[in-house]
This record gives C-alpha cells, structure tokens and sequence, in this order.
C-alpha cells in the first residue's frame, strides 16, 4: 500500500551575506520553532528528524552533530543526516514515512557561506582526479553551460538579464530574500555570467514537517500532498554531458508524475539564470506556469539549504491556497549535475 | 547585551592520496609521456578523459585509444580574474576542449589574449607543462593552434615505463571561523579567568561549555551562570603516547571534571599530582598560565574527595 505524505509546515530564516554573530545550531533554531509552534508538535512528539548540510561550508569535520543541540537529540532520537541539499533529506525523511514507521518527520538544512570562499569550497565536489586539481570555480562551470546554450541559440544574454529581474522583481514579495528589487546586471564574473546572472552568496536554515495521512490532516488546514518525488544524476564528468539540456531532471520529473497533469507553479532551483533555461525545457514548462515566484535562488541562495527551500515555498503556496498542483526541483552539483523534483498537490477546494 | 562576536582565521589544508586504477594511471602517465590517451565505451565513442566504467552502461571499460594533442572547443568561458590554483595566472578562457580522435570533451584552460580571440570551434593544442610528474596539470593549458582537425591517433595497450599509480591532490581552504555568541561568551570569560555556563529555561541545567541550545529540550538557552572554578573528576584516563607539537610529558591524565555549579562535565588535563593518583572525586581546581587566555589545566585543591552520590549524574 501507499501512504500519502505531506509537507504541513515550512519555515526558514532570513537570508543574510553573513551571520558570524551566531552559531548554526542559534541560526536553526528559531526555524525548527517555528514550524514545531505551526503544527503544535514537541521535539519529542517527532517520529524522523533527518537533515542537509556540509562540512566543506563549515570547515570543520561531522559539523551536523552540533546542530542537533536544536532539536533536543536527548534521549536519543531517530535521525539522519545526509552531506547534500535538505530536499535529499526530505526525500529520505519521505521514504522512512512510507515504511509506515512513523507519521511525522523533521526536516532541516543549513549553510553559512560567509565563513569561507563558496566558490573555492564546491571544487571539492569535482573529479579529484581531472577537473578538481584545476580548481574550476562554481562560476566558471556554470558559465561554461551558459555559453553552450547560447551557442545553441536557447538564450542570449539581454534574455538571461530577463530572468534575474524578474526573479528579483518576484522576490519584493518574499521578506525573507537576500537580493529584492532592482539589480543591476553587473560587470562580468565569468563571461558570459555577469554578477546579475549569479546567486547571492549567503546564510540561512529552513525547515519543514511532513506528516502521513490523517494526522497530516489533523496538522495542517491544506496539506501539500506530495504526489511524487523522485532524483536523478548525470554523468560526473561534465564532457560527457549535454549541459544545454537536463536529462536528469527530466526523468525525475516523469517518475515523480509531473507530466501527467499540468502543473500552476513552479519552483526551480536555479541559482545561475542561465539554468533556469535549462529547467525550463526540460520540465516543458510553458508560459502560463508561475515559476519561481519566491524570487527563487537568486533572489537567495544559501548552500545545502536552497532546494529544500523550493519544496517548502511550494508547498506554503498550497497552505495558502494559490496554488493546487506545484512542482518543486533541487540541484546539487555543478551545471545541474543531480536533480530532484516533487510534485505537490493540495486537495480539490468547494467553489466559494 | 551586545559583544563582538571573535573571530580568527581558519585553514584547512590536506595531501589526498589518491590511488589509480588501470585506465587512469594509464591516462595520466601518458601525459607525463606526452600522449594522451582515451578509453573505448561499449557503444564505439572514445572518453577523454578516460573512465573504467561506461557511463551509460556501467561495463567496466579498459580498450584504450590514443587521441590527437589537438582538438575543437565545445565551450568556453573568459576568467579575467583567476583565482589561487587554477592553471594560468593571468586572464584566461576555461574551455572544454574534444581532442580530435575523441567524442568527448576534456576541462582545462586556454591561454588567449582576451574574450575577443576565442570562440566555440576554435582550433586548439596542447601546451604541455616544463617539468610533468603524471597529473593533469600536466597539460600547461591550451593555445590556439590552426591545424586541421586530424593527427596521430590509434590503440594504444597504455604500458610506459615507470607507471604512475597515484597522486597526491592537495587542497587548501580558507576561513573566518567564528563560534558564535555563547562560545564567544564563553571564550571571553575564559581570558578574564571566569567559568561560564548557560542555563536551560526549560529544564534548568547548566551547560558549560555554552553552545547556545539546551541539547535535551532544544531550545535557546541564554542566561548566563558563572561556575567553578572548583571541580570534581568524574572519570578520566590516562594518556600514554605524546601528541605531535605538545609540550607535555606522558603519561598523563586527561578527565572529565564536573565544575561546581554545572550540570555537564567538560574536560581537561590533571596536573599537580601523579597520574597514578588521579581518582574519581578527586576535588580540582582550574590553572591559569601568565597571560593564558584559556586554563592550561586542573589542580588538586586538597579538598576531601567528593561523595560518589554528588557526582554520579554528571558521568
């Protein structure tokens, strides 16, 4: 049998360039408050709690255990902890709710930035053997594909300029961004990416509750059903890959149901403009979809944290009620090298 | 209450050993030797560089192929500021480069006078570097070359003399690390030779260190209680082998002492009295060099020793 699963809870902090003034656990926190106070739950009432970070950001070694002051691991708890984004995590704390383990899970990320060179720290994750030696930044990588896709005619850049202002026209409405407003597209970083086209770099946590079936319903006045969720990953060295088009999203996508019934919004992590290209395509979105109207990664972007952020600013559309069918997708990797998408639904509501 | 938060510089550095595997220690000490070499998937392309596994079916993949020193950018990209560690030091295009006899396209930097004088198509060979040890550093970076696409290529069985089987990739980050506010408290206190802990709202214990959070209630924990400075051992062990760059003789004894007033042990190296000596309830006390910012370590203070029943919670 399947069990349904819900996200009834999303909350994260305000995305800031630094907050060297406060340790992660003290970032955390008021999140994971935050969306225990919104359902009633107790730390204790909590059957998973599995979480996103990176040791590469926080420079130190198994820097997750320090987190879980937080949530109060004492008596011991059921947790996890996986080196990638939240969304992972979720997808985890997700598969141990469909075991029929438990009906409720906690689930959170993390990532300051600011005390170390972000671009510096994702050449760790490259092939220690060919690529990492050289030391090719975020940037770089992600301005390697923006290329190809002009190349190909998919974009150009006044169209990758578009994106960024849009997302941050989007992200006016969203208090907790970094960058709102108009931005200027900027001088080159890599060419062809301009600072516009690039990410903010900073810090932040969020935090989510999923819950099964009935006590979904108990939690939370419109549960975002999470009807499919799947995630993919491409060939890590990046000259085998077509980078002007994303075939792993596109198969997470078709298993996690997105093509069987449009979708009305979409939150794509895309922290480079240039990707949001890519994603486009390969999910077909067409231009009656809402895509990204959080302001999306680049209106903020903290590291590990980002993608778990699109599934709870999904699902908090469906709480809300302006949205009924939301597809949410996490990146990790360079040039969109893994993916994961999930499709939300709300249920049907009784014409006013 | 508003106090800077400390900072300090944090490097991280560390020598991956890594070992090769056939295909690529074949690859890299082919660059050392000047060739390079790919590997033939089960479908018929040529990967460069080359993998043991197809990355479409998974066969473990070895038949290799020497490909041509020149090849076609399928992309690129114009760093007009390069950072620590990439190939070139002054501007330069990353690129991903299809060497010809390949179908697949290596990374690596391209030597050009400015965005202007490349493109995607471009020709480009090879600069390889003076001195070549079996890395991909090996390859200097590219230059722009005007050859027709082609060149020496065909099987290769990858055998050289004095084959390359590892590498060694070193890496380097930098930090600003900062603890936070309740280590900053704490850390600050220290150098004024005070002990602070912070205490539960919820359930009244006082931790110490301070980490900001009560780890059994999970929540924010701020008021600020000052402890100590006397303590009780509540269990310890003895260390028998010297750390690399500490001045202290072994054997000695390193414990868990519950400072007065806390709920938590923290710990710290006994000194003052024979590390056969050291017992559980041994009363101590902390130990303050000239002008340390933190206590070196803990003495006796020739109290009685503690009840086991005033202890016992804090093991």
């Amino acid at each position: 049998m399947t069990r349904e699963i819900a996200v009834v809870a999303f909350a994260q902090t305000d995305h800031r360039r630094t907050s060297d003034e406060l340790s992660e656990v003290e970032m955390l926190m008021p999140v994971l408050h935050e969306v225990l106070d919104a359902t009633g739950l107790k730390t204790s009432d909590i059957g998973f709690t599995c979480s996103g970070s990176s040791d590469y950001l926080a420079g130190r070694a198994f820097s997750f255990t320090l987190a879980l002051d937080g949530v109060g691991a004492w008596p011991p708890i059921s947790e996890s902890h996986v080196e990638m984004d939240g969304a992972w995590a979720l997808y985890e704390a997700w598969t141990k709710l469909l075991t029929g383990d438990t009906d409720t899970a906690l689930v959170y990320a993390y990532g300051k930035s600011s005390p170390g060179s972000v671009r510096d720290v994702l050449t760790r994750q490259l092939d220690p053997y060919y690529v990492a030696p050289l030391w090719p930044d975020s940037v770089a990588l992600a301005a390697l594909q923006a290329q190809a896709l002009i190349d190909e005619g998919y974009t150009d850049e006044p169209a990758l300029a578009a994106v960024a202002a849009r997302s941050r026209a989007d992200a006016q409405a969203n208090s907790h961004a970094q960058l709102r407003g108009s931005v200027p597209h900027g001088e080159y970083v890599v060419h062809p990416l301009r600072t516009g086209d690039c990410p903010p770099i900073g810090d932040g946590a969020a935090a989510v509750i999923l819950a099964a079936g009935d006590r979904a319903r108990e939690l939370c006045e419109r549960p975002a059903w999470i009807r499919g969720i799947d995630h993919r990953i491409e060939a890590h060295s990046l000259g085998v890959r077509e980078l002007t088009d994303s075939p792993s999203t596109r198969l997470a996508a078709e298993k996690a149901g997105a093509f069987e019934r449009p979708v009305d919004t979409a939150e794509l992590h895309a922290p480079f403009s240039s990707q949001e290209v890519v994603l486009r395509k390969a999910l077909r979105l067409g231009d009656d979809v809402r895509v990204n109207p959080s302001g999306g990664a680049l209106a903020a972007n903290p590291i590990m944290a980002a993608g778990l952020v699109r599934i709870g600013e999904a699902a908090a559309r469906i709480h809300r009620g302006e949205s009924d069918r939301a597809l949410a997708h996490a990146t990790s990797g360079p040039c969109l090298q893994q993916n994961l998408v999930a499709v939300l639904e709300g249920e049907p509501r009784h014409a006013q | 209450m508003t106090t800077e938060v400390l900072k300090a510089p944090l490097v991280v550095e560390f020598p991956f050993t890594r070992s090769l595997g056939p295909v690529q220690s074949a690859f890299l000490t082919g660059l050392r030797e000047q060739v390079v070499l790919g590997v033939r998937t089960t479908d018929g392309r040529t990967l460069v560089p080359p993998v043991e596994y197809d990355p479409v079916t998974a066969d473990e993949i070895r038949d290799l192929v020497q490909v041509a020193p020149t090849g076609t950018v399928t992309t690129w990209a114009w760093n007009h500021a390069p950072r620590r560690g990439q190939p070139l030091d002054t501007p330069f295009a990353w690129v991903l480069v299809r060497l010809d006899g390949a179908d697949t396209a290596l990374l690596h930097a391209l030597d050009a006078p400015g965005p202007d004088a490349v493109h995607t198509g471009m020709r480009v060979r090879i600069r390889w570097a003076a001195e070549r040890s079996g890395a991909i550093t090996d390859i200097a970076c590219f230059e722009p070359d005007d050859s027709a696409i082609g060149g020496e290529t065909g099987d290769h069985d990858g055998q050289f003399e004095s084959m390359v089987t590892g590498i060694v990739a070193q890496a380097r980050l930098d930090y600003t690390y900062s603890p936070g506010r309740a280590q900053t408290a704490y850390i600050n206190a220290l150098a004024e030779r005070r002990i602070v802990g912070e205490r539960c709202p919820s359930c009244r214990k006082v931790y110490v260190p301070p980490r900001g959070a009560c780890p059994t209630c999970g929540v924010a924990t701020a008021e600020q209680v000052e402890v100590g400075p006397g303590g009780t051992v509540t269990t310890f062990c003895i260390v028998n082998i010297k750390a690399r760059n500490l001045d202290i003789e072994v054997p000695y004894v390193y414990a868990h002492i519950a400072l007065d007033g806390a709920d938590l042990a923290l710990h710290g190296r006994i000194g003052g009295i024979p590390y056969d000596q050291v017992r559980m309830g041994l009363r101590v006390e902390p130990v303050w060099t000239e002008g340390g910012r933190y206590p070196d370590h803990y003495r006796p203070t020739g109290e009685p020793d503690a009840d086991y029943e005033t202890f016992k919670e804090s093991l």
